[in-house]
């Protein structure tokens, strides 16, 4: 019998069991912006430990390891954000205490949406999950053309909400 | 004749990184190109790098040639750059001859490094040739060299890391992907390209191929089948798929021709691409005085190329009577990096098809 193959190795969307394990405390993101590094498999990069301003990211001395997020210390400051080349760390932020949670996350699609403009938010699978209030776009020069898009969104939608339906900006 | 210490055939990411090294040791360099563009494919990999520092991580592919060329930039007439220079032949002798532009030339160089890069392989399936059916790195010069949309639809074949890469950039350009597929079981790029790709609403199929192309002068489908665990098409499981545009990534090969024709021997190693030269650790051929470096020694990432570019260029130097002045210090720190991009899964195959090489080298 040839061996069951995850399904993240064929289809590419990580299962619930392993999103929630990248993911920080309640407590944690009830105190402002934190990161959540969504590197799942073992690869040769390190640039975000290398760009991470408050020593929160470690990879070590082999590159291939997955890097390992200190919630406590990350500032929520982004910086991580644009330097992943797999695009694959947001920031949740659970401290509006208004039942809503803010994403950031990486947008590398033009026109960039508009602040204030309702947006389809996508899952892991790029289904539309739900619609969800820009916040912000940012894309100052250090972060090398990755802009980075805050949105905010029902906290129903914290662990399925993961990015913007790219172009479809109201 | 043109002279020089050392000549750089390719100027990539190995060929730049060689040619830097050869520079810093203090020996005259000529690189020779056939692009108009120094950088290789560099020039239109818009996506950032992985890997270190040392390998220039998160910046863009189409940044790093400004760097290394500035880099280059310091060491005045000692390197010479000969862009849009087609190296035709290597000879027993040691002589190269070049076309660049109507000028047809011989460069004798001391020692050399062929850092010629790879080509894409194809499929082979009816309606291979219809007008539509592109190399995914075809597709992806012709949109981020050239500023041109490929079509409207298109079909990727292969979720290997050009392919998921080219799929994403398609989607940066307003095109749509309608699915990947690939034969293998399971995805074979980083899988962090693989969710970003998903979370764009791309499917990714694996274990399915396409069986043949259709359309009228131009391709308009395809008809993919699901493949069982022996890779044998499964009847019942054909699909058609509305597409305009069907890139092939299904892997690269080693460009060789001219260490072939050099008289370098040639092993078969699957696991480094195909054909590739039988190498020192030095990254010199069974040709004495002629390296090899990225690409063209063994199908690997850009981050791996530039490490070993820079390996080869010491050592031809030094062939050349060169020595860099930091040369053990710096040839194991490359060292090093190299066995660290390679230490984890993805460099498994890597590390396997090196051991065939060097036994391969030991009876060479």
């Amino acid at each position: 019998m040839p061996e069951p193959i995850d399904p993240f190795e064929s289809g590419g969307v990580p299962s619930l069991m392993m999103i929630a394990e990248k993911f920080p405390s309640c407590l944690r993101m009830k105190r402002g912006r934190v990161a959540v590094a969504e590197c799942y498999r073992r690869i040769p990069c390190n640039p975000c430990e290398t760009a991470c301003p408050a020593g929160a990211i470690t990879i070590g001395a082999d590159i291939n390891a997955i890097p390992v997020v200190d919630h406590d210390k990350c500032t929520g400051c982004g910086l991580c954000l644009a330097k992943c080349p797999g695009l694959a760390i947001m920031l949740v932020d659970a401290s509006a205490r208004d039942g809503t949670i803010e994403f950031s996350v990486p947008h590398e699609f033009l026109p960039l949406p508009e602040t204030g403009g309702a947006v389809d938010i996508v899952d892991r699978a790029g289904e539309v999950v739900c619609r969800g209030v820009v916040t912000q776009s940012l894309c100052p020069s250090a972060y090398d053309k990755t802009p980075v898009v805050r949105f905010r969104v029902n906290e129903a939608y914290l662990m399925a909400a993961r990015g913007i339906r790219a172009g479809k900006g109201e | 004749m043109k002279k020089t210490d050392v000549l750089v055939v390719g100027g990539g990411p190995a060929g730049l990184r060689a040619a830097l090294s050869t520079a810093e040791a203090g020996a005259r360099v000529l690189v020779a190109d056939r692009a108009p563009r120094m950088g290789g494919q560099l020039v239109k990999q818009t996506h950032m790098f992985f890997g270190s520092k040392e390998q220039y991580a998160s910046v863009r592919g189409i940044d790093i040639p400004e760097k290394l060329l500035g880099r280059l930039a310091r060491f005045g007439d000692k390197v010479e750059l000969l862009p849009g220079c087609t190296v035709l032949g290597a000879y027993e002798d040691g002589v190269f001859t070049a076309l660049q532009g109507e000028d047809y030339f011989k460069i004798r160089p001391v020692s050399a490094v062929i850092a010629t890069g790879a080509i894409e392989r194809t499929l082979a399936f009816p309606n291979n040739d219809l007008p539509g059916i592109y190399g995914a790195g075809a597709v992806q010069t012709l949109m981020n060299v050239y500023g041109v949309k490929p079509g409207r639809r298109v079909l990727m074949v292969g979720a290997g890391n050009i392919g998921l890469i080219v799929s994403y950039q398609l989607l940066q350009a307003g095109v749509e992907v309608v699915m990947i597929i690939d034969a293998a079981p399971k995805i074979g790029g980083y899988l962090v390209h693989a969710a970003k790709v998903r979370r764009m609403g791309v499917p990714i199929h694996t274990s399915r191929t396409v069986l043949r192309a259709e359309g009228n002068g131009r391709l308009e489908r395809a008809v993919t089948a699901a493949l069982d665990a022996r890779c044998a098409p499964v009847p019942g499981t054909e699909q058609t798929v509305e597409a305009d545009v069907m890139c092939i990534s299904v892997g690269l090969s080693p460009l060789t021709e001219l260490l072939a024709m050099a008289g370098c021997e040639l092993r078969y190693i699957p696991q480094l691409g195909g054909g590739v030269p039988v190498r020192s650790r030095e990254y010199e051929t069974t040709v004495p005085g002629l390296f090899v470096a990225g690409d063209a020694s063994g199908i690997e990432e850009a981050s791996a190329a530039m490490m070993e570019g820079a390996l080869a260029g010491l050592y031809a130097a030094g062939y050349a009577g060169f020595v860099h002045p930091s040369e053990a210090e710096t040839a194991a720190e490359l060292r090093a990096a190299l066995a660290a991009l390679r230490a984890g899964e993805a460099g498994r195959h890597i590390r396997a098809g090196l051991e065939l090489l060097e036994k391969e080298a030991l009876y060479a």
